[in-house]
């Protein structure tokens, strides 16, 4: 069988303006009656429903990389690849234990304001603004990298144009829709995601009578016991407890995530949220696995690689085999909608960051009147917008996947920390903030650059001077251990007596930002 | 509104909340790391099989993934009937 790709696929063009002009549609039908504030650009108006930010969180959440990269994992490295797809739905109830409730009761537009809200705006804001835009640059570099791989292999469309229409169009949504326009994109994407990896799924599986162990027998019979049990991913505890740290934290001090709360009116639609999201990712990620399965059956190990390296191109050719061109070009458009829906979520993330945290609320101290903040807030997004696609073609054939670890590292040991302490600890002081997101990010970023996938694969150096992928297991207690320090030697008295105060509206959400004064 | 503060009832409320969050990441983290240390520390056992062809570790990389999402639905359930009628009760009292 021939597979048609790198060539312009008349139905892949067709479904994807489709996509384009749906929700170009519902964008413009839901946001048309939009207020035009600061607030309403990055909180969509705050009257999202919990199921719809469960469907956008998912749609936030699962990533090109995690459908063809994790499906792709699962066609060549077999087992692994379901023990990698665990790690990424684990974050999400420490994310409704510790984090959901509290973030929507405190914060308005970012989680930043939450750790700002009884200490120094000043100092808070710029530390957590930094390690917050650090973690949405590294995360979209890598997304930008993929995308444009993607995109060329997939529509035929050279590098350099696929990044510059994925911002284009990302912008579109973004700067004239705000958050209202990406929450829609998001549950559009994620149904579609959805809805194409049910139908994959299920295509596969009648090929086996419908039974996974049919499939896994086959896959055992092909290639042997190996692809059933675990290989290289975990080489040993300490390795392994690191990236579960990474993995479940990090989802912790993803601002693209936790900005989401912010759109839901309150603490209970917050929680549903959480339930929602959890239920979709975790259904996707139970479903995948089948899908990487079926294609290393039905295609062949060759056959996949031969296509792109690391097996990104399984589940399309997987879909144009079991459905011909039309299912490809379906599948290929939802991948197109996935990477718009991500890159859009952080685009916001980064301009609450840059124009609300930076700009009006440190540089100007606040003083600005509601038109000045929603053009910084427009003018932001579009200068991260520029940046994303100048990075995207920058990073070209660069191994990018080191990025993603760097996101998730930094976002578990620094962002994760200052808002957890924030939210429990009394006596966390400004500069015990300001020492714990340096020292956890710090270290994050130092040992990520020491650890085997820069030191080995991207510089090809014979040996990492650190020895583990994921640096979580020290960068993260550095985080606690620099906050705690910070904040016994200069206490902070003000931000104790807050914290008293502040109880009614964490835990009674009596005083939080409501959908109305938004 | 310093007399809601000082009651015994926000007090227990709020430790009540963190003593049930945490018994619940307790069992996430037992869950999840149990789940990859077994596949670190005891190969054998996650290779043997179920029936014909599944093995131990596929069943439980399906078995943290339900666990994961039961956990959540539990604490919605602790959430609305415990914890959001204390906080309408002691709404009351502001």
């Amino acid at each position: 069988m021939e597979y048609k790709f790198g060539e312009p696929n008349a139905v892949a063009i067709g479904c994807f303006i489709l996509v384009v002009l749906l929700t170009f549609a519902v964008t413009w039908f839901v946001s048309r009656k939009q207020q035009q504030s600061a607030g309403s650009y990055y909180t969509g108006g705050g009257g999202i429903s919990g199921f719809q930010n469960g469907l956008a969180l998912a749609g936030d959440y699962m990533s090109a990389a995690s459908f063809l990269g994790i499906s792709g994992m699962v066609a060549l490295q077999g087992y692994d690849g379901m023990i990698y797809a665990v790690g990424w739905i684990v974050g999400w109830p420490a994310l409704m234990f510790l984090i959901a409730e509290p973030l929507r009761n405190l914060g308005k537009y970012s989680f930043a304001d939450v750790v700002a809200s009884r200490l120094k705006e000043g100092p808070i804001r710029t530390a957590s603004a930094i390690t917050g835009l650090l973690v949405v640059v590294s995360y979209t570099v890598a997304q930008m990298v993929g995308s444009g791989k993607l995109i060329e292999l997939m529509f035929g469309i050279p590098y350099v144009m696929a990044e510059i229409i994925v911002g284009t169009v990302m912008l579109m949504y973004v700067v004239f829709g705000g958050m209202l326009a990406t929450t829609w994109v998001q549950i559009i994407k994620a149904c579609l995601l959805l809805f194409g990896v049910t139908i994959l799924a299920v295509l596969a599986l009648a090929q086996f009578g419908f039974n996974p162990i049919t499939l896994y027998g086959e896959v055992q019979n092909t290639y042997g016991e190996a692809m059933l049990n675990t290989g290289g991913l975990i080489k040993g505890p300490i390795e392994a407890f690191s990236l579960g740290l990474a993995l479940m934290f990090g989802l912790l001090g993803l601002p693209h995530i936790l900005m989401r709360f912010f759109t839901v009116p309150d603490a209970k639609e917050a929680r549903k949220s959480v339930v929602y999201a959890t239920t979709f990712i975790g259904y996707f990620y139970l479903i995948i696995p089948i899908v990487g399965f079926a294609a290393v059956v039905l295609l062949s190990k060759n056959a996949i690689t031969a296509v792109g390296s690391g097996g990104n191109m399984a589940a399309p050719m997987l879909a144009q085999f079991l459905g011909g061109t039309p299912f490809l070009g379906f599948i290929s458009a939802v991948a197109f909608a996935t990477i718009l829906a991500v890159v859009a979520g952080l685009a916001l993330a980064a301009a609450s960051a840059l124009a609300n945290d930076l700009y009006i609320s440190t540089f100007r101290k606040g003083k600005a009147d509601e038109t000045e903040k929603l053009k910084a807030a427009r003018v932001a997004t579009m200068i991260y917008g520029v940046a994303a696609v100048g990075l995207g073609i920058l990073f070209k054939g660069q191994n990018v996947a080191f990025l993603v670890a760097l996101a998730f590292s930094i976002a578990a040991s620094s962002n994760f920390p200052a808002l957890l302490l924030s939210i429990v600890w009394k006596k966390f002081s400004t500069t015990g903030a300001v020492m714990g997101i340096l020292f956890g990010g710090l270290s994050a970023l130092i040992l990520i650059i020491l650890s085997p996938t820069v030191c080995v694969t991207l510089l090809g150096n014979e040996a990492a001077i650190f020895p583990y992928k994921f640096p979580t297991i020290i960068s993260l207690p550095l985080a606690f251990i620099g906050s705690f320090i910070g904040s016994i030697m200069v206490p902070d008295v003000e931000a104790q007596e807050k914290f008293e105060q502040q109880k009614i509206r964490t835990y009674l959400g009596v005083g939080s930002e409501g959908a109305s004064d938004h | 509104m310093q007399e809601l503060l000082n009651s015994d009832r926000f007090k227990n409320l709020i430790r009540k909340r963190w003593t049930f969050s945490f018994i619940m990441l307790m069992v996430l983290f037992f869950i999840y790391y149990g789940f990859v240390f077994t596949i670190a520390l005891n190969k054998e056992f996650v290779a043997q099989k179920v029936g014909t062809y599944a093995t131990v570790g596929i069943i439980m990389s399906i078995a943290v993934i339900l666990a994961a999402w039961f956990l959540t639905i539990i604490y919605v359930i602790w959430a609305n009937k415990v914890y959001d009628k204390e906080v309408e009760e002691l709404k009351k009292m502001l």
